[in-house]
């Protein structure tokens, strides 16, 4: 291996690898406010790109359906819900986001020719359609047994991702696809070539994560999904709702995932069920991290991400199992450094 | 006029009350076990070969949910990985049985299914003990993570080994024969299937009634409590991990002769899933649950494949769609899994442990003088962070006497505690137990030196019977293990155990509740049980951390006497109270602590008159 | 009886129980306007327990008015929104974070509804704990146990509660932090908050509240205005579990 390569294989690590730190900031987060652990966090990557890829080609992406489906399901639990405790104005705002929203959105596209839009506004539609989709799923799915054991709640989500990626399938065929870049500019660096699409992920990863700080540094509804985080009690006390909390991570999620998938999804081919590979390699990130510490899973993520590229340089056919291989290290040295009173919860 | 039911109320029975005696209460266990044997049994004789097939696989996957059972359900450690271990069984008995030409040095072992077998086996445990070495510390989510990441990498080991024949897989493999009978035909290789499935689900029921299997049982109750009464925990969680790579690899040995090929398909992550699915939708503590999961998950995915094309045409896979969305629904409505639904609808009688009175007493300790000293803490300061929990506490416990340890809520009292029973560790000073200093031995070490304890928040295991939860304080006192329980082989020694812990029973008075759930007992009640389990394990010095919170008045009295007997006996003990009538009318000298430090110390009589003492208690403020 | 015409808070035969085991039986508590009310009694009476129950955390059978309106089942967001503002036994303050944000939290109801008012609040909280101003910045779980509480106290009165509870606020602190607890109760009563006080130590909390209750195992055993209570023998009797041959302990 020359330095060319070495460098090469060193932007395609970089590149991936800033995917990789927002999932894994995205499953710490959901993880530490809901116990969920987000198996189908890949799918949202999935939807977002493939919902892209399907408005581009003209279509109306299946997702909208989706969106409207899942929709009525909130309406209908929630909106009986609101019914029977004769709350007017609960019923307005919850037809207003379920049912309202997704028919406005098709309504649009009745109107439009989403194919003809520029690129930003058919990102812009492609997320306003697949980030919804996270509070929903957890209105549907994780409100009902938000107490329960890690283990079901772990099922539960096992079994979403089954689901989704049935449903991707279904949406957008076996086929996969590959979105036109956000720029074709290429950079020269001395010897070094950076293609500018390369740049706008790792830029919109770097810009994004320094949001995210602010958000949970700075802002009021920030600090408190924190403090749901570090004591649950404690955070009810202060008026902030479980339910509140779960909606609002998951709409974060879901946001980072279906992001994550516009920005990748012209640097590699998606398939319906590409995202439960790299959610899972989120995962390593996020548990190099231990689950626990934002910067800490950044660099994990980084890590396999370079990792990654690298061997599948050397020894392309044992990349999987090196990436996934890596992490049991990581967890030994990691319950070998942290002693604490094993307790139950 | 004069119809017979004309008598005077008074005298009339209510219909509706059955007679006692009468009741139905539900079918023998023998019978229904008898009469599922027979079903499996005949089935391959009247059922189509299509049938037969689903059977076949139910059973095969069974034996892997089986293994989850144990391991996830009953130990609370969850596994994604277990299909990887089938992939290992069946690829073993594939290369050794269909290779044409193995290396030399393996030439031995080739051409015997049977042979593959136990080398299958023997090569899962190795890796099994393996894995569980790096991945079973973790703790919590980390586990099922880990598992994630090593199911996945030996599915892609298997898929890109070139011996292993790529993702192409391996052919050839030849059926099994049993002293000459080939079983080439789904019909025939059912009953091997069965029977392997059966015998695995009854020595898994025997494991799990046996001293070692209530070790099992107790990891879920908390890593504290099963090493405090002398459990080996991480063994324990080793135990199941291996019990359950094994039924996984004797599946897929089983699945290899039965499909005479591999590829690596059915080993990957997604199968992986599909276990855990079975034994959570079965009831993951449940044995029985192992084959209803696997008989609802198999036989729904084969109708969901069947039925949804017709309806929805070809296109699209709805039967995962429409799979997970039940999986979700499930979980909604029965979140405990299906066996306790299904159980309902088949009563069985209910059957409890026979206590065999005959039974051999176990050896005892050997009491130690009385005026020995048994424990003592010097100088003993624990902080945490900017907090000094304790400082500077200096106390000791005789043979032969109670000395009680109280103060106002939040002095410290527990810290000492876990100080004295080496849960935690002082930052400085030391505590000795019979003369050896505590610091850095095990909680089940400690306890096989004759320190016993209860807990302030009872740490039972809320569905065992009162019984089955004192047996566990006896841990150490059997050494009955894992293969000699699984067949039965340890009989004499169990009914040792279970008759030692009757004795504690009663000896604390709670006889009448013997067979019944820990959980349904008060509060007072479940107390009582902790003594009597850490008496089971003929403990030297009992440390009872408030004993008498939420007991009646002649409960405390009944609880008075037994300590005292105990003490005129020569235990030593320590108890941590707030009952203060309790503690005056009872101990021989108290130590009384506040913000973390010793105020007071002496007789009852001379600590109610101290000022300080009532200051502490009442409140300093005018 | 604590004769009130309006109470802020009236607690009617409320019934908690842990499976089948009942912690709280028939509790009836009222608490007037501007009152400090104390509720005392020995440990594992049920006075967590309760507190617990009437801000929504526990499940319970009863009635629990609040401003007059009748909850059959308290809900915690609910009865937050309604200015009712627990300070728990355990504390619940969010370790990893600053005094600041933690202060900040406290008035999070209040900034969803639009009253955007923390700063001043917080001024307010600073100038009652001067020892938390100075420490602003410092992360709570490297606090004290006495700073842990007035943190505690100080993010509950964030929320300008009408009705302030507070639990076992002296609970393991030492007598001059508990001394100024204390005074700090004493002198939130200018602001009007009403206060329910769950205390061990009977003295203060005699001192410092206009009416009491006496919670034995499950139940109100005796009630009173508090300084009919304050030297009444049978209270620390109770209170002390002490049984009759120990009562030479209270002559001296």
């Amino acid at each position: 291996m020359d330095l060319q390569i070495a460098i090469l294989l060193g932007q395609d690590g970089i590149t991936t690898g800033a995917i990789y730190a927002l999932l894994a900031l995205a499953l710490v987060l959901v993880f530490a406010v809901t116990r969920v652990i987000f198996i189908p966090q890949g799918e949202f990557v999935a939807f977002g790109a493939l919902t892209l890829a399907s408005l581009q080609g003209g279509n109306t992406p299946a997702t909208l359906w989706l969106l409207l489906g899942c929709g009525v399901a909130v309406a209908a639990v929630d909106g009986l819900a609101a019914v029977r405790r004769g709350d007017a104005r609960r019923l307005v705002s919850i037809l207003g986001w379920n049912l309202a929203y997704p028919l406005a959105l098709a309504a649009l596209f009745y109107a439009s020719q989403p194919g003809a839009m520029p690129m930003l506004l058919q990102i812009l539609v492609a997320l306003a359609i697949v980030v919804p989709l996270g509070p929903m799923i957890y209105r549907l799915a994780f409100q009902p047994i938000a107490e329960a054991p890690v283990l079901i709640l772990l099922i539960v989500s096992v079994a979403l991702h089954v689901t989704l990626v049935g449903l991707g399938l279904l949406f957008f065929g076996a086929e996969g696809t590959r979105t036109p870049a956000f720029s074709d500019a290429q950079f020269e660096l001395g010897s070094i070539m950076i293609s500018g699409q390369q740049l706008w992920v790792v830029g919109t990863s770097a810009l994004l994560i320094a949001v995210l700080y602010l958000f949970f540094g700075r802002t009021i509804y920030g600090k408190a999904l924190r403090a749901t985080a570090i004591n649950r009690n404690g955070a009810r006390l202060m008026g902030f709702s479980p339910v509140f909390a779960g909606k609002l991570t998951f709409l974060l999620a879901a946001f980072i995932g279906a992001l994550s998938g516009v920005l990748i999804a012209p640097v590699t081919t998606i398939y319906y069920d590409t995202g439960f590979l790299i959610g899972l390699k989120g995962f390593v990130a996020a548990i190099i991290g231990g689950l626990a510490s934002y910067p800490l899973a950044a660099a994990g993520a980084l890590t396999v991400g370079l990792l990654e590229s690298f061997s599948s340089f050397w020894a392309s056919a044992y990349k999987e199992v090196i990436v996934f291989t890596l992490i049991i290290p990581v967890l030994l040295w990691q319950s070998l450094t942290s002693h604490h009173i094993d307790e139950e919860e | 006029m004069s119809k017979p039911d004309s008598r005077p109320a008074s005298i009339a029975l209510p219909a509706t009350e059955p007679v006692a005696g009468r009741r139905f209460a539900g079918f023998a266990p023998a019978h229904v076990l008898v009469a599922f044997l027979l079903l499996v049994s005949l089935a391959p004789v009247v059922l189509p070969e299509f049938y037969v097939t689903l059977l076949n696989y139910i059973g095969l996957y069974a034996l892997v949910a089986l293994g989850l059972v144990l391991l996830t359900g009953v130990g609370g450690l969850t596994s994604f990985g277990q299909a990887a271990f089938v992939g290992l069984g069946a690829y073993t008995t594939g290369v050794l049985t269909a290779s044409p030409d193995l290396p030399g040095w393996l030439a031995w072992a080739g051409g015997s299914p049977w042979l593959a077998l136990v080398i299958g086996l023997l090569l899962t445990a190795l890796v099994a003990l393996l894995v569980g070495s790096l991945t079973l510390r973790l703790s919590g989510h980390f586990l099922p993570l880990g598992t994630i990441a090593w199911g996945i990498s030996l599915y892609f080991l298997f898929g890109t080994m070139e011996t292993l024949g790529g993702h192409t897989g391996l052919t050839g493999i030849p059926s099994i024969s049993i002293f000459g009978w080939e079983l080439d035909e789904g019909r025939e290789i059912f009953y091997l299937i069965w029977v392997f499935l059966l015998a695995a689900v009854l020595t898994t029921r025997n494991l799990l009634d046996s001293r070692e299997g209530r070790a099992i049982r107790a990891l879920k109750g908390g890593m504290v409590m099963a090493e405090a009464m002398g459990v080996n925990t991480s063994r324990s969680r080793m135990v199941i991990f291996v019990i359950a790579a094994l039924h996984a690899a004797a599946s897929g040995w089983l699945y290899a002769h039965m499909q005479r090929f591999v590829n690596p398909t059915p080993f990957g992550l997604h199968i992986g899933i599909e276990y855990l699915f079975m034994a959570v939708v079965g009831g993951a503590g449940q044995v029985w649950g192992a084959i209803v999961g696997a008989g609802i998950i198999t036989v729904m995915k084969q109708w969901l494949q069947d039925w949804l094309p017709k309806l929805f045409g070809a296109s699209g896979n709805f039967e995962v769609i429409v799979f997970g969305l039940m999986m979700v629904v499930i979980l909604h409505r029965a979140r405990d899994g299906v066996w306790p639904l299904l159980a309902k609808l088949v009563p069985v009688r209910g059957q409890h442990i026979e206590v065999d009175a005959t039974a051999a007493a176990l050896p005892r300790r050997e009491m130690p003088a009385r005026g020995e000293r048994i424990l003592e803490a010097r100088k003993v300061t624990r902080k945490f962070g900017g907090l000094v929990a304790n400082n500077d506490m200096n106390l000791h416990v005789e043979a032969g006497e109670i000395l009680a340890l109280i103060g106002p809520n939040g002095a410290g009292k527990s810290t000492m505690f876990n100080q004295l029973s080496g849960v935690d560790t002082p930052t400085s000073g030391e505590v000795l137990f019979r003369g050896k200093s505590i610091a850095g031995h095990a909680s089940r070490e400690i306890a096989g030196l004759g320190m016993s304890r209860t807990f302030q928040h009872v740490k039972l295991l809320p569905k065992m019977s009162v019984l089955e939860n004192v047996a566990i304080g006896a841990h150490l006192r059997g050494s009955g293990s894992v293969v000699p329980a699984a067949w039965r082989l340890e009989r004499g020694e169990e009914a040792r155990l279970i008759a030692e812990a009757a004795h504690q029973i009663k000896r604390v008075g709670l006889e009448e509740y013997m067979h019944e759930e820990a959980g349904s007992l008060a509060l007072g009640q479940q107390r009582i049980l902790e003594i009597a389990r850490a008496l089971a394990s003929d403990p030297c010095l009992l440390l009872l951390d408030e004993p008498a919170a939420g007991l009646r008045f002649k409960e405390k009295e009944a609880l008075g006497e037994l300590l005292s007997k105990l003490r005129s006996e020569g235990m030593a003990i320590l108890l941590v109270e707030h009952d203060m009538d309790f503690v005056m009318g009872l101990v021989d000298r108290v130590v009384v602590m506040e913000f973390g430090q010793k105020i007071a110390e002496g007789l009852p009589e001379e600590i109610q008159k101290n000022p300080a003492v009532l200051e502490a208690y009442l409140g300093g403020v005018e | 009886m604590n004769t009130i015409a309006q109470p802020v808070l009236e607690v009617r035969d409320l019934c908690v129980a842990y499976g089948k085991v009942e912690a709280l039986t028939n509790a009836n508590i009222r608490v007037g306007e501007g009152q400090i009310v104390t509720v005392i009694g020995p440990n594992g009476a049920g006075k967590t327990t309760m507190l617990s129950a009437i801000v929504g955390l526990l499940e319970s059978k009863g009635q629990v008015a609040f401003n007059g309106r009748v909850e059959v089942s308290p809900d915690v967001e609910r009865m937050v929104a309604g200015g009712m503002s627990l300070v728990p036994e355990k504390r619940e303050l969010f370790g990893e974070m600053s005094i600041e944000d933690n202060l900040l939290l406290g008035a999070f109801h209040r900034y969803r509804t639009g009253k955007r008012d923390h700063a001043e609040t917080m001024n307010e909280v600073f100038e009652l704990f001067p020892r938390l101003k100075e420490r602003r910045a410092q992360q709570a779980g490297t606090l004290s146990g006495g700073e842990r509480q007035m943190l505690a106290v100080g993010r509950a009165l964030m929320g300008k509660p009408r009705l302030l509870m507070l639990d076992e606020p002296s609970l393991g602190l030492a007598p001059l932090i508990t001394r100024e607890i204390f005074r700090i109760i004493a002198e939130l009563r200018k602001t009007g908050v009403s206060i329910l006080l769950v205390e061990q130590n009977a003295r203060a909390a005699l001192a410092v509240a206009d009416y009491a209750y006496v919670l034995e195992t499950g139940g109100v055993a005796m009630e009173g205005p508090a300084h009919d209570l304050r030297d009444d023998p049978r209270v620390i009797e109770t209170y002390l579990g002490l049984g009759g041959k120990h009562q030479d302990m209270l002559a001296t």
